[in-house]
């Protein structure tokens, strides 16, 4: 009973100490300080982009606060129809019905500016033989008609499949462009962030993921087939830069008309110039083809 | 005039006493409300499912506990809300929370009754003390720390063990969650044992019975509804518990009563969906509604753990 009572005493006094660090960290920051702090918020793949731009970004410009947090595309558009976001990470386009809540909350339409290339790798463990998928088949090993290595000319193992979370903008697109809207299988196991379905990958022979290139270390990524009849294309950065790699996409920065705030602004303005661009490739992204890039500035500075 | 200041300090000290015990009402108070509105909110959130027919075309109780066309089990109940038409069957989420809360009782139970019936019968008090703080630690760690483990390194060595299929599934998140039980299951068997009358021992011994005897025999049935309450108390933190399954189960919403294959529990859905969820959509709506499954099943299964140790404790104290 002793020991009982001198262990919940240190418990409680423990959590006390520790929300009191807390409390005083929140409240300890400089009310201008936040005034002028710029929120970036959304797609978990564009999180480490959007850390090493800010990060860059503020060594420049002394002064200006940019904090990036993930939490998924989805989450970062729901931020930024709630007003709680200054600009929204997505790797995938807005849909309609949530441009629309934007233009009936704040009156001004959303701005989609496209920042980056991104390939989607699909990976398996080192020790799998199979090198090489088509669309299709890729498709039919994800909604569970293929279920087996050897009927893709692997093993005889079963094949272990893993997802992202729902609310990933790598899911829906993947989803989209891949399944082409078919249901995953049941049995597709969802894992929190692109680095969880890497783990798993990386630990499991039977297992096939996707996710950004990006995260793509120590495990294998698979040459992919527009159909049977192309050639198998690797997930380089010629390849998803020319549109050859057949699971590509843009990934996108979400305003809500041009933000009033000038550091937000510039920092876009930024992120479009070559500068900006180079710290892309340096991420392991592929950065906007050049022609792109200046049709995509150009918009962005006509816009009012 | 002496006396003029006595009975004035003495009235201030009736005021400040009264006032303080004001404060602390209020405090307490807060608390219940806090629950209260709580409660209120996620019902009020959950309560479209059950009254809005726009919401009810795509998912009202038929959607979530109605098998639709398929071949097999799997694709009767499927959980796909995210899809051109959503799926919102409960039944795999249902049974995923199960088969994982099966699991970790199933190891908990034995590993913490038996540890408690060591601590409070056999073992020498230096041990004991030794013992009981260590296991009550192991509640302190936070689920997240518990989760992670299993993901990176419980996960491997059964999968190595085992050969299982898929890597994370109900055994290991099971397996995991019972380290989260056994804290909860043994702190409340002990105090059960302890409170046995130390005359029962006494008689039970006096009477040539071995210790192990007593203790299996004796003081074991003695205990035996506040050891029962313990494994309710158990149950409830089991199917509540977010953190440790949404890491270690796989999340894959699978119909099946294999518990080799990974599993989608109810508390970890809400954990993995809410954060993107359309305000005020169908799914946001399910998401809610499923909460208060959560809430009223953990509620109940509390208050009768909670009602039974009462009831022990009553009883052995003699009031009834």
């Amino acid at each position: 009973m002793n020991a009982d009572s001198r262990w919940s005493r240190i418990a409680s006094s423990t959590i006390a100490a520790v929300s009191i660090v807390v409390m005083s960290a929140c409240s300890s920051r400089a009310p201008s300080e936040r005034a002028r702090a710029v929120t970036v918020k959304g797609s978990d793949t564009m999180v480490i982009l959007g850390q090493r731009w800010a990060e860059i970004y503020m060594q420049k410009h002394p002064g200006a606060v940019i904090q990036v947090t993930g939490g998924g595309s989805g989450t970062g558009i729901a931020a930024l129809i709630n007003g709680t976001t200054d600009i929204a990470q997505s790797s995938r386009p807005i849909k309609p019905s949530e441009a629309e809540q934007v233009k009936a909350k704040f009156g001004v339409d959303v701005i989609e500016t496209p920042v980056a290339l991104d390939g989607l790798a699909v990976y398996v463990h080192e020790s799998n033989p199979v090198s090489e998928l088509s669309l299709a088949q890729l498709k039919a090993i994800y909604t569970g008609r293929l279920r087996n290595w050897k009927e893709v000319g692997g093993p005889d193992l079963p094949i272990v499949l893993y997802s992202r979370e729902n609310n990933s903008g790598t899911y829906v697109y993947f989803k989209e462009h891949v399944l082409e809207n078919a249901d995953f299988a049941p049995a597709v196991q969802t894992l929190p962030g692109t680095a969880a379905v890497i783990n798993a990958v990386a630990k499991d022979p039977k297992a096939i993921g996707y996710g950004g290139i990006a995260y793509g270390v120590g495990i294998k990524a698979l040459k992919i087939k527009k159909d049977d009849a192309s050639p198998a294309i690797a997930p380089t950065l010629e390849n998803v830069a020319t549109g050859r790699y057949p699971i590509s996409r843009e990934l996108y920065f979400y305003t809500v008309g041009k933000p009033s705030n000038p550091v937000a602004r510039d920092f876009i303005r930024w992120v479009l110039s070559p500068e900006g661009q180079a710290i892309v490739t340096e991420v392991g992204y592929y950065p906007l083809p050049e022609e792109k890039r200046h049709e995509v500035a150009r918009r962005w500075e006509q816009q009012e | 005039m002496r006396e003029g200041r006595d009975a004035r300090e003495e009235r201030r000290r009736r005021w400040i006493d009264r006032w303080a015990h004001r404060v602390i009402f209020l405090l307490s108070l807060t608390a219940i409300v806090t629950i209260v509105l709580i409660f209120i909110f996620i019902f009020r959130e959950a309560l479209p499912i059950l009254t809005d027919p726009e919401i009810q075309r795509e998912a009202s109780l038929r959607h979530f506990f109605h098998p639709m066309e398929g071949p097999d089990l799997a694709s009767r109940y499927m959980w796909q809300p995210v899809a051109l038409v959503p799926k919102y069957s409960l039944i795999p989420l249902i049974l995923g929370t199960l088969k994982t809360t099966l699991v970790a009782l199933g190891i908990a139970a034995p590993l913490a009754v038996a540890a408690a019936l060591y601590t409070s019968e056999f073992a020498p008090s230096r041990i004991r003390e030794l013992i009981k703080p260590a296991i009550e630690l192991l509640a302190g760690i936070p689920s997240v720390v518990l989760g992670f483990f299993a993901l990176i390194v419980l996960a491997t060595w059964m999968h190595r063990l085992f050969g299982f299929e898929t890597r994370l599934n109900a055994i290991t998140a099971g397996t995991a969650l019972a380290l989260a039980l056994i804290p909860i299951i043994y702190t409340v068997s002990e105090d059960a044992l302890n409170a046995v009358p130390q005359s029962l021992r006494e008689a039970s011994l006096a009477l040539g019975a071995t210790r192990w005897q007593t203790a299996t025999r004796v003081v074991l049935p003695a205990a035996l509804p506040g050891v029962f309450a313990s494994l309710v108390l158990g149950f409830g933190r089991a199917v509540g518990e977010t953190m440790i399954v949404l890491m270690a189960s796989g999340n894959a919403a699978i119909t099946s009563w294999r518990f080799t294959d990974s599993v989608r529990t109810l508390a970890a859905t809400i954990a993995a969906e809410l954060g993107e969820v359309v305000f005020g959509s169908p799914h946001y709506h399910v998401l809610f509604f499923i909460g208060a499954l959560l809430f009223v099943v953990t509620f109940a299964v509390n208050s009768a753990g909670v009602y039974i140790i009462h009831r022990v404790q009553r009883r052995l104290r003699g009031e009834v």
